[in-house]
């Protein structure tokens, strides 16, 4: 797992996985659908305001 | 990756992302409120409720419906009429003077009552207009929409570039990883690069489905020039219709032609989406993915007989399908808000790119005055972050 191709490349596929997800599955229907897109849409949300937002206040 | 790919990739890169860039903010910045149309519909009062009725009351008879509008326009002629599937009680119904008029007259229309409700503010009001216009063809129609499908065109060469340089510049680095406290420039790479990685897909995909969107003209001329012409075969020669034939009666025959459907919406004859010949009454599935394909039923103006009922051709399905994946209009609440914040997370991208080749460009300047001064000069501005 310590692959420097999955070091790189891990974490943006898995991202990319849940943005499709997150995009066909409201499609598909409503109710459980909807929310399981938001879940997987909020992931590259996350990653980004997480790993963009933090580390401000110690520059 | 060899230096000379490296440079090639960034040669695409930076130009194709410099060209389109400026469109790109201007698209991002007026989505933005387009995202929540509806909600600012709502604040500004524009948005049309229909009113309580006694329970009971059934659908109104369409022909009052129609006949409501043209009283309103008694010289305009109908172009559509329409019904989103979550408001089953109010036709929005527009007149125009020609088929393809641009300033049509919207009119709510109750669909219990045949009273007309309101005459809606054209296209959401000024503002939601504006943002409409600047974001769809730049209010120069049909040029305008090609010319931005271009523009997402370059967008998607642009990430695919920044996908390719991505592994260059953080190979070394843990994913997420943005270098605070060293140079500015440095900060805002990295951060390019993440919010570049993270928002990928979801970019591929709205600019994708974006560009397809600029083709709808297109394709639709398209369909009518192939399919459409072939249905009007019979009709070469005769003269349109001079009176037309009972909506109601049409709708009737297209729900019973198309169980489990209901109308989305209607095209009168003249218009793109229906023939000089007929009425095009376009049916929609219940569920969530069927309620977005729409099945024609061609319907003869004159006689009021279905002529025609058949599948859209791909071309058409594929634009049906890719209009809510642009739009993100299809889950709900917090999918909206996920839409603004990707939003917002490129141009946050679309900023930071432009803000470092301005900073690059600088750096090289700086670098040539050092040379020519003779003095010494500052190692030159590395291309790839990779050196380090």
């Amino acid at each position: 797992m310590n692959s420097p191709f999955l070091k790189l490349w891990g974490a943006p596929i898995l991202l990319g996985v849940l943005t499709l997800i997150g995009l066909v599955s409201a499609l598909l229907g409503d109710g459980i659908w909807d929310t399981v897109s938001a879940c997987a849409l909020g992931a590259p949300v996350a990653a980004g305001a997480w790993y963009g937002l933090r580390g401000w206040r110690r520059a | 990756m060899s230096s000379h790919s490296l440079r090639r990739w960034s040669w695409i890169h930076k130009w194709s992302s410099l060209v389109c860039t400026v469109f790109m903010l201007l698209l991002c910045l007026t989505g933005l409120p387009l995202i929540y149309h509806h909600e600012i519909g709502h604040l500004l009062g524009n948005d049309v409720v229909a009113p309580r009725v006694k329970p009971g009351t059934g659908r109104a008879n369409l022909d009052d419906v129609v006949q409501a509008g043209r009283t309103l326009y008694p010289n305009k002629i109908m172009m559509y009429m329409s019904q989103e599937a979550d408001e089953p009680a109010i036709w929005n119904v527009t007149l125009g003077d020609h088929p393809t008029d641009e300033h049509y007259k919207p009119i709510a229309v109750d669909a219990r009552t045949a009273q007309v409700i309101a005459e809606p503010a054209f296209e959401g009001g000024a503002f939601m207009s504006t943002m409409f216009r600047l974001h769809v063809d730049l209010f120069a129609g049909l040029p305008g929409k090609l010319f931005l499908g271009c523009m997402g065109l370059l967008l998607i060469v642009a990430i695919v570039s920044g996908v390719v340089l991505y592994a260059p510049f953080t190979r070394k680095l843990d994913f997420g990883t943005v270098r605070h406290g060293r140079t500015s420039r440095l900060k805002w790479l990295d951060l390019h690069n993440l919010l570049g990685i993270v928002t990928l897909v979801w970019a591929l995909v709205v600019g994708a489905t974006g560009m397809v969107n600029t083709w709808a003209d297109v394709l639709l001329k398209y369909w009518q020039a192939t399919e459409i012409a072939a249905m009007l075969e019979p009709y070469k020669g005769a003269a349109p219709p001079t009176r037309l034939a009972s909506m109601d009666a049409a709708v009737k025959r297209a729900e019973a032609a198309a169980p489990g459907m209901q109308v989305a919406f209607i095209a009168f004859p003249g218009t793109p989406f229906a023939s000089p010949h007929h009425y095009g009454v376009y049916m929609r599935g219940n569920a969530a993915f069927s309620s977005r394909l729409y099945k024609p039923v061609l319907i003869d103006a004159q006689t009021g007989a279905i002529t025609d009922q058949r599948e859209l051709p791909w071309y058409l399905t594929a634009l049906l399908i890719s209009q809510p994946l642009h739009f993100g209009d299809y889950g709900g609440g917090w999918m909206q808000f996920l839409w603004a914040l990707l939003d917002a997370a490129t141009i946050v991208v679309l900023g930071s790119g432009l803000y470092l080749w301005v900073q690059r460009g600088r750096a090289v300047k700086r670098h040539a005055h050092a040379v020519a001064q003779g003095g010494k000069a500052a190692p030159a501005p590395v291309r790839a972050g990779a050196a380090r």
